[in-house]
């Protein structure tokens, strides 16, 4: 792997990253300082953000700068208008923007603070989900020193410019992660995502212009301030720009969050970084960003993790969250739990999605437990193709249709193999316990 | 039944933060049930219904969409247990039955002496340091056996 410089991390790794003397002390609040003293005007900042070709990393990959550009022209309207950051991590086997609140809270609250100025929000909310205590707790003490240290409040950095930060507990529902799920949650209600359009930055939290943004992408900002949009673009593939962080799970050596460029292979984050697949065996399978992609094989492992190249590769890049399999892995099994997420996480509001789901994990439960018939298989395709693409208000029936999908092209034979010997050859072992909703 | 004066007040100071009331049900709801016996009863889902001038099914509704509300008491401690993929990479299903061994009690279900319930969850964003396990809102991660039954021993 070629060396490269980090620029997410670095402070997470200090003693006290997560104060304010110590972000100061490292470089902290330059960014908004460079905003606000120089100054730049908002439509610089977003002009920055645009030249940086930085996209979301919360999942969908939109880019950033076209996103806070949506935000309408002020003086045509007036209304109130809001950031909301999304800190619902919740795609199974995605974990990386817990390290930036735990460790870095500031550079979030300071990224805050300049996307809010950009899109001239005089409130952002840090939605967090409930179980991430110490995300929550660590934002909260940060928060308060920062509005102590006037960088928070009426008069930021003693300019003219207003902005109050404040954090939002969730309760546990995955849904809550889809923006605007988030939003109806963040307003005291179901997380019931609504039909789009409209957008968020026409009508978002309370009915006002909003933009929701993913955590690490929020981080990313103060540097790109900074250091220019153009130092940004320099780093990457041609439609993946910048350092990102890769949470690794599953059957490696050293799973982690790491910080990498743009261009790396899967296969030189598995060898080179992750220690290698555990206990001398091989791949079988992978999840490149969170279990709402497409199942990739151990043979893909050479693929750029990277928008373009997963997408070519019929997968996607998703959170970056790759969870990794070894060749022992029961695939029935591994499908059984994604599909058991999904039923669970389902809101309900869509047919398609809230009956499918749970028929999904009714089959491959009894897939997996040696209970399944010789239809199955085409039972889980058909399925799958009424629930998506794009058939339902928001995404969740996608993401619960695209692995089985993947799952069924890639591992017939196995799942067939389940049926026909009515037992899984691959099963690991199980306790077995009614669901709870 | 009434809420008391601190929750209230909180609440009273929790709602300065939006422009709607509403919008501090959930963590309001998050602050009863920390603070009045891990779960949220019918006379305090009508207490908040009250306090926020909404109808108590509203409220019902609200809490009961969202997995980290109990609308039923739990034991003194709950041990939440990561049953999603990452985790069941790792061994999840020996550190459940293991849990389950050492508390008592069966999956969704609190021991006969009241004092664990175990409650298998989806991801909680551990992935990294999978296997691991809730107790009583405090993450415990690169579990094994031998950590669980120390770190469940410990409990009072």
């Amino acid at each position: 792997m070629k060396t490269f410089e980090r620029y997410l991390l670095n402070r997470t790794t200090l003693a006290n990253s997560h104060t304010l003397a110590v972000y100061k002390a490292n470089g902290g609040y330059a960014g908004l300082e460079k905003v606000l003293k120089k100054p730049m005007t908002p439509a610089e900042v977003i002009a920055e953000m645009k030249a940086s070709n930085l996209r979301g990393r919360g999942g969908a990959g939109f880019p950033c700068g076209m996103k806070w550009s949506f935000m309408p022209d002020p003086t045509k309207d007036p209304r109130p208008r809001y950031l909301a950051v999304n800190a619902d991590e919740s795609e199974p086997g995605t974990c990386k923007d817990r390290v930036l609140m735990e460790k870095d809270p500031h550079g979030l609250i300071e990224g805050c603070l300049i996307a809010a100025y950009a899109i001239r929000a005089q409130a952002v909310y840090i939605y967090v989900r409930g179980e991430y205590r110490e995300s929550y707790d660590r934002l909260l003490a940060a928060i308060d020193e920062a509005r102590k240290a006037g960088l928070i409040g009426k008069r930021v950095m003693d300019t003219d410019f207003a902005c109050e930060i404040w954090m939002h507990k969730g309760a546990g529902a995955y849904i809550c992660g889809e923006e605007t799920g988030l939003m109806e949650s963040l307003e005291g209600k179901r997380g019931h995502p609504r039909p789009k359009p409209p957008f968020p930055a026409g009508f978002g939290l309370w009915g006002q212009p909003t933009t929701v943004n993913n955590v690490e992408t929020i981080f990313n900002v103060p540097f790109i301030v900074q250091k220019g949009g153009a130092w940004f673009a320099s780093i990457g593939t041609a439609n993946s720009k910048g350092n990102f962080l890769v949470g690794i799970s599953g059957h490696v050596n050293k799973p982690g969050v790491y910080e990498l460029p743009f261009g790396v292979t899967a296969r030189e984050i598995v060898d080179e970084v992750a220690g290698g697949i555990w206990k001398g065996r091989k791949c079988k399978a992978w999840f490149p960003g969170g279990s709402s992609c497409a199942l990739l094989l151990g043979a893909d492992l050479d693929v750029v993790l990277d928008h373009d190249s997963l997408k070519a590769k019929g997968s996607s890049l998703g959170t970056a969250a790759m969870v990794m399999m070894d060749d022992a892995t029961s695939m029935a099994r591994v499908m059984e739990i994604i599909a058991r997420f999904y039923d669970h996480e389902s809101c309900g509001q869509c047919s398609q999605c809230r009956e499918g789901t749970q028929w999904l994990a009714q089959i491959f439960h009894r897939i997996a437990t040696g209970h399944g018939v010789p239809e199955d298989v085409a039972t889980l395709e058909s399925l799958a193709k009424g629930m998506a693409p794009g058939k339902t208000i928001c995404a969740l029936s996608d993401a619960a249709a695209i692995p089985t999908l993947s799952a069924v092209r890639l591992f017939r034979a196995e799942l067939e193999e389940c049926i026909t010997k009515h037992k899984d050859p691959l099963a690991p072992s199980r306790v077995e316990y009614a669901g709870a909703h | 039944m009434a809420l008391p004066a601190k929750l209230k007040a909180e609440f009273d100071e929790l709602a300065t933060h939006y422009p709607e009331k509403r919008a501090a049900l959930i963590p309001a709801l998050h602050r009863v049930q920390e603070e009045l016996g891990g779960w949220i009863s019918p006379d305090t889902l009508e207490d908040l219904a009250t306090y926020f001038g909404l109808e108590p099914v509203e409220v019902y509704g609200v809490a009961s969409f969202y997995p980290m509300f109990r609308l039923t008491p739990p034991g003194k401690h709950v041990v939440s247990v990561c049953h999603n993929i990452s985790c069941e990479l790792r061994g999840a299903t020996e550190i459940l039955e293991h849990v389950c061994k050492v508390t008592g009690a069966k999956p969704y279900g609190t021991s006969a002496d009241g004092k664990f319930t175990v409650w298998p969850v989806e991801c909680q964003g551990a992935c990294a340091n999978a296997p691991m396990i809730d107790l009583d809102g405090v993450y415990h991660e690169d579990l094994t056996r031998e950590k669980v039954t120390q770190i469940l021993g410990g409990v009072k």
